[in-house]
Formats: structure tokens, C-alpha cells, sequence
């Protein structure tokens, strides 16, 4: 069952139209990726879901009930997490809990219980410090805890580790992993590592459309053609390579990089015929780094 | 919308905005008096020089109606800083974005503004009678605050007064994005009819006639030429109201 699914969804602000015609669906407990540069268009997506913003056409749906603009009922069912998440700086993260947990009319007994769990998860089950002067990792691990709050069926993190350390990035995503087990997790992002790491499908949305759509291993599998990698012993050899074949990149020194594999029997002719050896060949396996920049055309 | 409530009023006791506000409204509370019981002193003090100026002073007579004409000229400004000081409730969490986590949480809209506009009008009311307090007792004290007639019904118009003022803050605020432009509004609108409350015909209708205290307590005017006031500012401060809940369930926060 899918738990959102957008069908043909337009939006534009003034002249620019940002999204042309977004369809896609997101499977129930699964970790989608939301891929896109800077500016495509996620946020706008993310705030579409939930009602924050009014779609100009296409419809919206949130475990089959459809998303109104304002006061929309589907998100009872959502747990949303701001790129940068703000919060009452007058609050301790436990008071900040009880108000969200009072909101959604969760019980008095079960906000204590939920807040103790999630801050315990994030690691603030100490923190009685206000929220004013945290720092925005630690308003991060705080807005996954007030996401989390309601058990929501669907979690949507807007870029929640653009602004993270390695071990917070990596904290945050192992809570998301987590999380698959009893929510459905649609995280915004550009960093493709973080894709590759955490999520079970994926969709590039470039050019206010989505580009590209799967699992992470069929969109890989797009990319018909593998790139090679050859390291070279000298430098002066990989001048001489890149003078015969002017095809080759150099992506760092000694490095050459072949996109078309077809070209590799003529290369080690070449090298056979000069006598250049060569460290190492090997065959790059496409990344979602690679397909990313195919799709964006750079 | 008790939990909103709630939160409004941590937010208004942890950040001292009710703190400073208590301690401006007592202190005008306690002034109107007491620049009423020192007024004696300063006219004997600057007897000499008036006299120069060929104005001779014999027998100042002080009484409550003194202090009264005092209260009535503190509370606008007490209504002005009031204004001021609460103008960014709305505004301030557009910009801060603290409302996206609440409204993404399933809270109805109309429960915020609901919850805003009882906060805001609660505070004025506790405020507006703390001042009014504190006159009262001391007048009691000091004078007989009998010689002041219809004062309750005077106070109670003022009251209103504050009351529209208050809606029509929380109907900018609604409307607009910005502290600046919420002033700008309630201030033009406030400004717009004082001047057209010159034009005496039209007077009466406005809100503006319900600043007009004295007349009531010197005994010049009675209740009943406050009627259509009252109506028109109970009228349209449930209009703005309605307008706000109607404007921030359209607007994006």
C-alpha cells in the first residue's frame, strides 16, 4: 500500500514554476529519498504534503485521504521535520515535548511516557537547560523527537542532516532506520551518500519534474554504461594518455578516468605498444553521485 | 486550545513582557493619584514665576476628579505601550517559524488565533483594572471617589475602548507579516477615526467617543450617549475577530 502518492502536482511562485509535474508514490515503511539540487523544489514538495502551501493542480494523498491547504486532516497522520526547526525558546526540550503531545491530544500519562523514550533516543533525557542557546544539531535530534512524538504513519525530514557533524549525520540516520519499523520515512536531501546509506527508494526531482524513480538499485541500473579508472606510475605517462585520447578526465594526479569502456582495447594497445605501465585498472561501479550529475546534465 | 493557551501564557511570563508591562501599569496606577496630591506643591512652587507672568494662585482644591482627569490621561499611553509591546505576538512566530511544528501537528488554526486574541484581551483587562485598581483604592483613601458619577460605566468604556484596539491588533497581525505593518494598520485605523470623531455628528458612533471619560464622571453626559459607541466598537471588534480567524486560515505560514 502506498502511504503517499502525488499525481501530476503543479506549483509555481509568481513567474517560475517549480513544480511542473511531480508524480510519484512512496511505498508504506519504506525510506524514500527525496533527491534534488538546492532551489528543484523539495521543500515546496514537502510543504505541499502538509498543507502549508496550496498546489495550483495534481492531487495529494496521505494514506488515501487527500491534502487540503490549511487546516488539513491528513496530518494527524504526519510527523514533519523543518530543514531548520525552531522551536519556544522559553521551553526545556521535556515542556516543549508535553505542549506538542497536549496538541496532537495525545494523554497525559502517554506524552510522559513518549517524551522520556524519544529524548532518551535522541540523547537529551538530561538537558533541563531552555531551548534558547542549543545549537542547531541539537534543535535537529530535538525536532526528530517532537516528529516522532504521535507515532506518526508518515515521517517527513526536510534536509535534516545538511547541517549535522559526521556523528550526529550518522545518529540522525540510524534513528530514520529505525524509525521504518513502525512509520513510512520520506527524507528530503542532496547528500547521495546518505541515500546510498539509509534509503529503499528513491526519485530525483530536477526541473520541477521527478527525473527519475525506483529503488536505489534499479535507478543505478539506469546507467547503462560503467566508467574505468586507470591510475597510472608517472605523471609524464598520463600527459602523454591524454594527448593520444582526449577523451580521458583527469580526476586527480595520476588518475585518468575512461566513461566509455568501449575505448579500453585501444588504450592498453597503446600502452602495450609505448611500453607505459600502469598501477591499477579498475571499474567503477555508477554512484548515485554520477547519475545525479547525468540528470542535472553537468 | 488549552495547551496553546498555556504555552502563550509561559511565553509572555518567561520572556517579561507581563512582567514590564504590571510594572508600567502599576506605576501609572499609583501616579494618577499622586500627581493629584502633588499638584498643591508644584502650583506653590511655581507660584513666584507665574505671578511674573501675571497669574496669581490662591487656593488649589484637589479632589478624586483630579486624580480621575490623571487616569484618563496615563491610560492611553498605557494603551499605546501596550500595543507596542504585544504587536510581534503574531508576527514574531511567522518569522521565527515556531507555528509550522503546531500547525503541521493537526491544532485547528482558528484554535491559535482563538487562543492569541483571549491571551491578548485577558492581559489588557487584567492590566487595564490593576491600573484602575490602584487609582480606585488610593482616590478612596486620600478623597471620596462618590463626587466621580457613572465611574464604573466610564471605566467600562475605556475597558471596551482597549478592547477594539486589542482586535484590531490581532486582525492585522493575522492579515500582515511584519511588527511594522501591524502598527502601521492598528495606528492608521486608530489615528483615522479620532479625526473623523472631530466632526461632532459622527462622534457618537465611533469608538473613539468611548475614550471620553470626563464628561461621565464630571456628570456633563449621560450613559445613554455612549450607546451607539459601544455598539459600533462591540460590532466591529467581532468583526475583525472573525476577519482574523478567516485571514489566518488562508495565510501561509
Amino acid at each position: 500500500m502506498e502511504m503517499l502518492t502525488f499525481s501530476h502536482v503543479k506549483k509555481h511562485f509568481g513567474e517560475r514554476q517549480v513544480l511542473k509535474d511531480v508524480t510519484f508514490a512512496v511505498p508504506e515503511h519504506t525510506v524514500f529519498g527525496f533527491v534534488g539540487q538546492n532551489g528543484a523544489g523539495k521543500t515546496t514538495t514537502m510543504k505541499l504534503v502538509l498543507g502549508l502551501l496550496m498546489a495550483d493542480g495534481g492531487k495529494i494523498l496521505v494514506n488515501g485521504e487527500p491534502v487540503r491547504y490549511g487546516n488539513s486532516a491528513t496530518n494527524r497522520l504526519i510527523g514533519y521535520l523543518p530543514d531548520v526547526p525552531e522551536f519556544y525558546s522559553f521551553m526545556t526540550p521535556m515542556e516543549y515535548l508535553r505542549f506538542c503531545g497536549e496538541i496532537t491530544g495525545m494523554q497525559q500519562r502517554e506524552i510522559k511516557e513518549r517524551s522520556e523514550e524519544l529524548l532518551r533516543l535522541v540523547g537529551m533525557e538530561k538537558e533541563t537547560r531552555r531551548i534558547r542557546g542549543f545549537s542547531r544539531g541539537m534543535k535537529q535530534r530535538l525536532g526528530i523527537a517532537q516528529a516522532l512524538l504521535n507515532r506518526p504513519r508518515l515521517l517527513i525530514c526536510d534536509e535534516p542532516t545538511s547541517a549535522l557533524d559526521p556523528a550526529g549525520r550518522k545518529e540522525l540516520l540510524d534513528i530514520l532506520v529505525a524509525a521504518k519499523e513502525e512509520t513510512t520515512v520520506l527524507f528530503s536531501t542532496h547528500i547521495l551518500s546518505d541515500v546510498e546509506h539509509i534509503c529503499d527508494e528513491l526519485a530525483f526531482l530536477h526541473d520541477g519534474k521527478i527525473a527519475l524513480e525506483g529503488t536505489v538499485e534499479e535507478v543505478k541500473k539506469i546507467r547503462k554504461t560503467t566508467a574505468v579508472e586507470l591510475e597510472m606510475e608517472n605523471f609524464c605517462d598520463v600527459n602523454i594518455l591524454r594527448e593520444k585520447f582526449a577523451f580521458l578526465k583527469m580526476t586527480e594526479k595520476n588518475h585518468l578516468r575512461l566513461e566509455n569502456p568501449e575505448k579500453m582495447p585501444e588504450i592498453l594497445r597503446f600502452l602495450a605498444d609505448n611500453q607505459i605501465s600502469i598501477h591499477r585498472i579498475e571499474r567503477l561501479e555508477p554512484t548515485l553521485e554520477d547519475l545525479f550529475m547525468e540528470v542535472i546534465g553537468k | 486550545m488549552r495547551a496553546f493557551l498555556k504555552k502563550e501564557w509561559m511565553e509572555v511570563t518567561r520572556t517579561g513582557r507581563l512582567g514590564i508591562l504590571l510594572l508600567i501599569f502599576v506605576l501609572f496606577g499609583i501616579m494618577n493619584p499622586a500627581i493629584a496630591k502633588l499638584t498643591p506643591w508644584m502650583m506653590e512652587l511655581l507660584s513666584d514665576s507665574l505671578a511674573e507672568a501675571g497669574f496669581l494662585i490662591k487656593d488649589v482644591n484637589i479632589d478624586a476628579i483630579t486624580s480621575w482627569t490623571q487616569f484618563y490621561k496615563n491610560i492611553p499611553m498605557g494603551l499605546v505601550i501596550f500595543a507596542l509591546m504585544c504587536s510581534g505576538t503574531f508576527t514574531g512566530e511567522y518569522q521565527k517559524g515556531t507555528l509550522i511544528p503546531v500547525v503541521t501537528k493537526g491544532l485547528p488554526r482558528w484554535k491559535i488565533v482563538a487562543a492569541k486574541a483571549v491571551m491578548l484581551m485577558g492581559m489588557w483587562t487584567v492590566l487595564y483594572l490593576l491600573c484602575f485598581g490602584i487609582t480606585y483604592g488610593y482616590n478612596a483613601y486620600f478623597w471620596d471617589n462618590r463626587i466621580a458619577r457613572y465611574l464604573l460605566f466610564a471605566t467600562a468604556c475605556y475597558w471596551l475602548f482597549g478592547i477594539w484596539v486589542t482586535a484590531l491588533l490581532v486582525f492585522f497581525s493575522s492579515a500582515v507579516g511584519s511588527n511594522t505593518q501591524v502598527l502601521l494598520g492598528t495606528g492608521a485605523i486608530c489615528a483615522g477615526v479620532y479625526l473623523i470623531g472631530r466632526f461632532p455628528k459622527i462622534n457618537r458612533y465611533l469608538p473613539v467617543k468611548l475614550t471620553e471619560g470626563m464628561p461621565l464622571l464630571q456628570g456633563v453626559v449621560k450613559p445613554e450617549d455612549y450607546a451607539a459607541a459601544i455598539a459600533v466598537a462591540a460590532g466591529t471588534a467581532a468583526i475583525c475577530t472573525a476577519l482574523s480567524l478567516w485571514c489566518f486560515d488562508r495565510r501561509q505560514i
